[in-house]
């Protein structure tokens, strides 16, 4: 069975071409489209890996992160930020929030792949 | 199409969407009707178009959008202040930022200059506190790599490879990390042999499940350069103590031990990193319980499908066939003369049930809610009034009204040209209007409603109202009309609407542009609807739109005039009547009047209307339909008999011929034969241009 | 049927048809098809040529009398009438004739301008004449047919 990520993003394009990339690469990919919704596909689908925006409305990157983090079900999870370049401190509070690792955008597929394989099991 | 064509489509639809937000929430902010998520919304529509922009290399896009971000992010944490002068930057760049997505998507040409002189704009106004903002975005303190990196001063590579030593920190795991695939990573760059420091582990009583316990020393034979190796440890770099260093030609365990590293060698077998270690066993629940949840939280995910509009088209004509289709059953089963009580009559009526339900789901997947519309409209009243020096506040109501697609693509121009006639020549300007003891914002309004069963639009301004004087001379100056016409208020407004009429005295650049009110007009008929104006001097005009709910269908009452087939719009339809003699009034030589329950409506006498016939019929003979039409006027429409009332498929005379006067469209019957459908609001519209009927009531 | 002179290179196929005694011809390229008369419903406020509007398949097709249109005496309406249901620009029409006679094909070179004796009308709606074996047929300027002026007096 493939490993199933999970994409958190308010914008449809990330969303989509998240999904295409990691669909083409043979993951199984659920989305959800703000932090809130997030931790309700989390729960439900359970993913092996979980790739989150951090602007989002009614609960940001860091907000999600932190609550996925709260849940001791989902304490070892893989969470990669996806943040734009010169944006240190973004990554500082993804990863303080408990974030895994980061995707810099713009991305292409191979660089998104290859984070994605750093971190799964 | 290729899945990346479909995603910059996607992209566009999704900046479409962003520049409203944009806008709504900049226009918010202007006028202090905001709150701090309105900002935050602002920041992430622009946020979201620079990062889409970055995946399809729009530069000048991605460019654009970043200092318009960094400059919204200082209003969003209070180093800028929401002033008059900045909010009109703010909303300056929304719109180019709205031309630069036009021009990568290939339908502008922004120019250079604008776009400089908005950038720096924006950078003062992003530095104006003091601190520069993109200063302050670096100053958060981070530093790539926080190790010491000792005295490993030659960067070339190795011959060798390296000698790594890897502590974790608890930090590591509770953000998800597992030094296994980082081991599993840097075995991808060469041969390597692994040891691991368990000396730290505590006794099971003082085994703390969130600590890390473990170190690796890892000997790397590998031609890797540094930078790949520290790679690996990118995520963890600040959870972990790490040491890179160039693999002595005669590696051991000393040089580890030199560091201060006691090590107990413990090998670790490499297949098994790719094994799953113990806490991601823990996070995956047993096979069972997952499956079950999978399925319900399918059904959350998706709540929206994305429809080819082609596919939504071919359906609405099919059902329109089906209407058509179902006509010609009925009729097949009328003439076969089955009994009253046949089956076949209620099986019919099911049918007629069904086809009405698909007809109804087809129009809610049509319909769209008119408030992009509207928002677009926020940008005109802007452009316009900056190049006017009015100053204005567009207020919409109605926005969620929705309407059929092929109506929202057709509104557009007609819209924009009477939001912009409102506040070229509607409006005054602010001295004007403080002169006249306005106050200097002028105020459009743009409303839409339902109102039985049609969509009403209205685009109103508190202006000057129209100058009915200079209207009408300059009718008689264009041989509109003659010089000693005698016309009426609405007479006198409804000449806007005559081709080639312009009041402006000289065609100015932003209500111009060749257009006049004329083909609104036809514009909107085109659409099945009509367009009305209504103006009080001194207190503003309002341009009324009337436009059928849906294109496709209507319920329309059969009728029969001078053996042609007719259709009236249900809707419409007030009541229906065999009128009595003393009811019948004549009005003159060939005009009559029905007395309907007190009040005198006009009596006409559709055959001869429609050039049917020639010579009048009866009205006690036939029967009487009393109309409304859109103004609330109401008239009386004489006919033969009536046939039938069902629904009935719009079908466009304009499509190979022309428009007909007071013909709306046409219809085809169960027959195969062509009707036509009477277009009421001509009707009323003709008794109502005649003297006031109070006169003689 | 007659073979098309593939050496002339310009050739045109056209329709040939009647009206009253006169034969005329319309640009094969032009029509969509050729239909028998059935009763169309009136328009009101509509020229005397434009005989109503059919179903055609869906559609509203305005019918012309051509012979009408060009100023001739109206057709006569029974069955055995033809409507030639033409495009022009964007438009279908279909055009009244008395019968459809012949398709023929015609080198353009051979097509003469229209003699001068011709009403104003005619001059109009015809744009050149040509010979074909001992008969003249006058060629349809199709432009001029189509709304709005088709419903305009020319």
């Amino acid at each position: 069975m493939s490993m199933t990520i999970l994409t958190v993003d308010d914008s449809r394009t990330m969303r989509d071409m998240l999904n295409l990339a990691l669909s083409e690469a043979g993951y199984r990919v659920v989305h959800a489209i703000d932090g809130e919704h997030g931790l309700e596909v989390l729960r439900a689908e359970k993913p092996d890996i979980v790739i989150t925006d951090i602007n989002m409305p009614r609960l940001d990157g860091y907000g999600f992160i932190e609550a996925v983090r709260d849940d001791p079900g989902f304490r070892n999870l893989p969470i990669l930020v996806l943040t734009t370049e010169n944006a240190p401190d973004k990554k500082e509070r993804a990863r303080k929030a408990g974030a895994t690792g980061w995707i810099v955008k713009p991305f292409n597929a191979e660089k998104l792949v290859s984070v994605v394989r750093r971190v799964a099991a | 199409m290729d899945p990346m064509e479909t995603i910059r489509q996607t992209f566009f639809q999704e900046c479409e969407e962003q520049l409203n937000e944009t806008e709504t929430g900049l226009l918010a902010l202007e006028i202090g009707e905001a709150d701090s998520e309105t900002v935050n919304a602002v920041f992430r529509a622009v946020h979201s178009i620079k990062g889409g922009a970055g995946a399809f290399k729009y530069e000048r896009l991605v460019r654009f959008a970043h200092v318009f971000e960094t400059a919204l992010d200082g209003l969003r944490n209070g180093r800028l202040e929401a002033s008059p002068s900045a909010m009109k930057t703010m909303l300056r760049s929304a719109d180019l930022l709205a031309d630069l997505v036009r021009e990568a998507r290939g339908d502008a040409a922004v120019d250079d200059a604008r776009l400089e002189a908005l950038r720096d704009e924006l950078g003062r106004l992003a530095e104006e506190p003091g601190e520069p903002a993109t200063q302050a975005a670096d100053s958060f303190g981070f530093q790539p790599l926080t190790l010491s990196l000792g005295d490993l001063a030659p960067e070339t590579p190795p011959s060798q490879g390296w000698r790594i030593v890897f502590r974790p920190a608890p930090d590591l795991y509770r953000r998800g990390n597992e030094p296994a695939r980082i081991l599993r990573e840097l075995a991808e760059l060469g041969d390597m042999r692994v040891t691991c420091d368990a000396s730290a582990l505590p006794l099971l009583d003082a085994f703390d499940p969130g600590g890390a316990y473990l170190a690796w020393s890892i000997d790397l034979t590998s031609a890797a350069p540094r930078e790949k190796v520290e790679d690996a440890f990118d995520f963890v770099i600040d959870d972990c103590e790490l040491r890179v260093a160039p693999l002595a030609p005669a590696p051991d365990a000393e040089a580890a031990n030199a560091d201060g590293l006691e090590f107990t060698p413990l090998s670790i077998d490499l297949p098994m990193i790719d094994a799953p270690t113990a806490p991601q066993a823990a996070a995956s629940p047993p096979p069972t319980e997952r499956k079950v949840e999978t399925v319900r939280a399918e059904a959350t995910v998706s709540q929206t499908i994305r429809v080819d509009l082609e596919r939504v088209d071919r359906l609405a004509n099919l059902v329109g066939e089906l209407v058509i289709n179902q006509a010609m059953l009925s009729q097949s089963i009328v003439e076969a003369a089955l009994p009253r009580a046949s089956k076949a009559f209620d099986d019919l009526t099911a049918l007629e049930q069904l086809t009405r339900e698909i007809q109804e789901g087809i129009m809610a997947i049509r319909a769209q809610p008119v408030k992009p519309l509207f928002q677009r409209m926020t940008r005109i009243v802007r452009e316009v009034a900056d190049a006017t020096g009015k100053m204005v506040r567009l207020k919409t109501e109605g926005e969620a009204t929705e309407v059929d697609r092929t109506v929202f693509e057709k509104l557009a121009d007609p819209l924009t040209h009477l939001i912009r006639n409102a506040v070229d020549h509607g409006l005054e300007t602010p001295d004007e209007r403080a002169a006249a003891g306005k106050p200097e914002h002028g105020e459009v309004r743009l409303t839409a409603a339902h109102r039985s069963g049609r969509i009403v639009i209205d685009v109103s301004d508190d202006g000057k109202g129209i100058d009915r004087a200079r209207v009408k001379a300059k009718a008689v100056e264009k041989d509109l009309i003659a010089a000693d016409a005698q016309l009426s208020n609405t007479e006198i407004d409804n000449l806007l609407f005559l081709p080639g009429f312009s009041t402006a005295a000289a065609v100015s650049d932003i209500s111009g542009r060749g257009v006049g009110m004329d083909v609104v007009k036809s514009s909107i008929q085109s659409l099945g609807g009509r367009i009305s104006v209504s103006s009080r001097p001194g207190l503003g005009s309002t341009f009324s739109l009337s436009l059928p709910l849906t294109l496709a269908v209507l319920d329309g009452m059969v009728v029969k005039v001078a053996e042609q087939t007719l259709v009236a719009p249900l809707t419409t339809i007030v009541e229906t009547l065999r009128p009595k003699a003393r009811d019948v009034h004549r009005l003159g030589v060939d005009q009559r009047v029905l007395a309907d329950r007190g009040v005198f409506v006009p009596l006409i006498d559709v055959g001869i209307e429609m050039g049917f016939r020639t010579t009048p019929a009866d009205p006690l003979s036939g029967v009487v339909i009393i109309v409304e039409g859109d103004g609330g006027a109401r008239c009386a429409l004489m006919v033969d008999s009536i046939l039938d009332q069902r629904q009935v498929v719009i079908k466009s005379l304009e499509t190979n011929y022309q428009q007909v006067q007071g013909v709306a469209a046409a219809t085809i019957l169960g027959d195969g034969r062509v009707a036509l459908i009477l277009d009421i609001d001509a009707f009323v519209a003709v008794t109502h241009s005649q003297p006031p009927l109070a006169a003689v009531s | 049927m007659h073979i098309p002179d593939t050496s002339a290179g310009a050739s045109k196929e056209f329709i040939v048809f009647r009206l009253g005694a006169m034969e005329f011809a319309i640009d094969i390229m032009a029509v969509r098809e050729i239909r028998g008369w059935t009763p169309a419903t009136a328009l009101p406020h509509a020229p005397s040529f434009v005989r109503g509007v059919i179903n055609l398949r869906g559609a509203v097709l305005p019918i012309v009398d051509l012979a009408e249109r060009l100023g001739f005496d109206p057709i006569e309406l029974s069955a055995r009438r033809v409507v030639i249901v033409v495009q022009i620009g964007a438009r279908l029409v279909g055009l009244l004739v008395d019968a459809v006679s012949d398709i023929l094909s015609q080198p353009h070179e051979t097509i003469q301008p229209i003699p001068d004796v011709a009403s104003e009308v005619v001059k109009l709606y015809v744009q050149g004449v040509f010979a074909f074996e001992d008969r003249m047929i006058g060629l349809i300027r199709l432009e001029h047919l189509a709304p709005p002026s088709l419903g305009e007096a020319a």
